[in-house]
């Protein structure tokens, strides 16, 4: 995966409560707001944008508590999102577009189509899964950062 | 086409968003599942047509910069999913038309879909 933590230059950690499908969304949300106010061009946002929302549904509608962690590098962005709870137990099926397991209670929100790590898929440049069922899932994905992305002025900071 | 005609064309009501009836909107999308707006939409300033009303539609249509979403079949926005929308300046609209119904006039009055049709082997 893209680049040595050494190279961070922004580090924000947010937490996520599973089944709280009141404030579902918020976080990604923030982070966009975030990204908007650092300077990211629209497309950078987008892409980052989506694939956090999906990733915060998915500890939302799947796990029992988990953190998601923004890395800004000179040269890319990355999101790591790890949780506790039942975990996948055939990531390779989850991948697979319209494989879902969700309840009605998310349905009736909208989501659990199984498209949505397909999507993060689809809107980051490397992506990288791993579960252990009862345990929990590790998720990251990276976007890279080109042209005038590369030069956001970031101050160094920690939450 | 500009919201203030969509508004006209529905016969809709404006529940947030009156000082952007002006807004130019060039393309929609109908859905009720938001994994397929996130997925599919294009661009952004599209209207989403949806009969969702939850907190989670303004952050999905925040993820995507939504120009405007109008909700279909008379539904309306509670308080908390009002606020966001006001917080992220996303204008919502209330229509007693049906969804099919709804898309069928503004296709017919010229408005035209974020994205015709998917890939082969989507889903």
């Amino acid at each position: 995966m893209a680049g040595a933590e050494n190279n961070i230059s922004f580090h924000a950690m947010f937490h996520i409560k599973g089944g709280n499908f009141t404030d579902a969304g918020s976080i990604s949300s923030q982070v966009k707001k975030f990204l908007k106010g650092a300077g990211f061009s629209s497309g950078v946002i987008r892409r980052t944008s989506i694939a956090t929302f999906e990733a915060e549904m998915n500890v939302i509608c799947y796990a029992d508590r988990g953190n998601l962690s923004l890395f800004i590098a000179p040269n890319f962005l990355k999101v790591v999102v790890e949780d506790e709870g039942i975990g996948i137990p055939d990531v390779n099926l989850a991948m697979r577009e319209g494989y879902s397991t969700a309840n009605e209670k998310i349905h009736e929100m909208g989501f659990g189509a199984g498209m949505g790590l397909s999507n993060i898929k689809k809107n980051t440049d490397e992506m990288i899964l791993t579960s252990k069922f009862g345990q929990g899932t590790h998720l990251e994905f990276v976007i890279s950062l080109e042209g005038k992305d590369r030069l956001v002025p970031l101050f160094s900071t920690r939450e | 086409m500009k919201l203030r005609e969509i508004r006209d064309i529905l016969n809709a009501e404006v529940i947030t968003g009156d000082e952007n009836l002006e807004k130019e909107i060039k393309y929609a999308f109908a859905a009720d599942l938001l994994s397929d707006v996130l997925a599919l939409s294009r661009g952004p300033g599209a209207l989403l047509i949806t009969g969702l009303a939850h907190p989670q539609v303004i952050y999905a249509g925040n993820t995507i910069d939504l120009g405007a979403i109008i909700f279909v079949r008379g539904k309306r926005p509670n308080e908390a999913t009002l606020q966001l929308a006001i917080d992220n300046q996303i204008p919502l609209l209330t229509t007693r038309y049906i969804m099919f119904e709804t898309c069928g006039r503004l296709y017919q009055q010229g408005l035209r879909a974020c994205i015709e049709k998917v890939k082969d082997g989507w889903g």
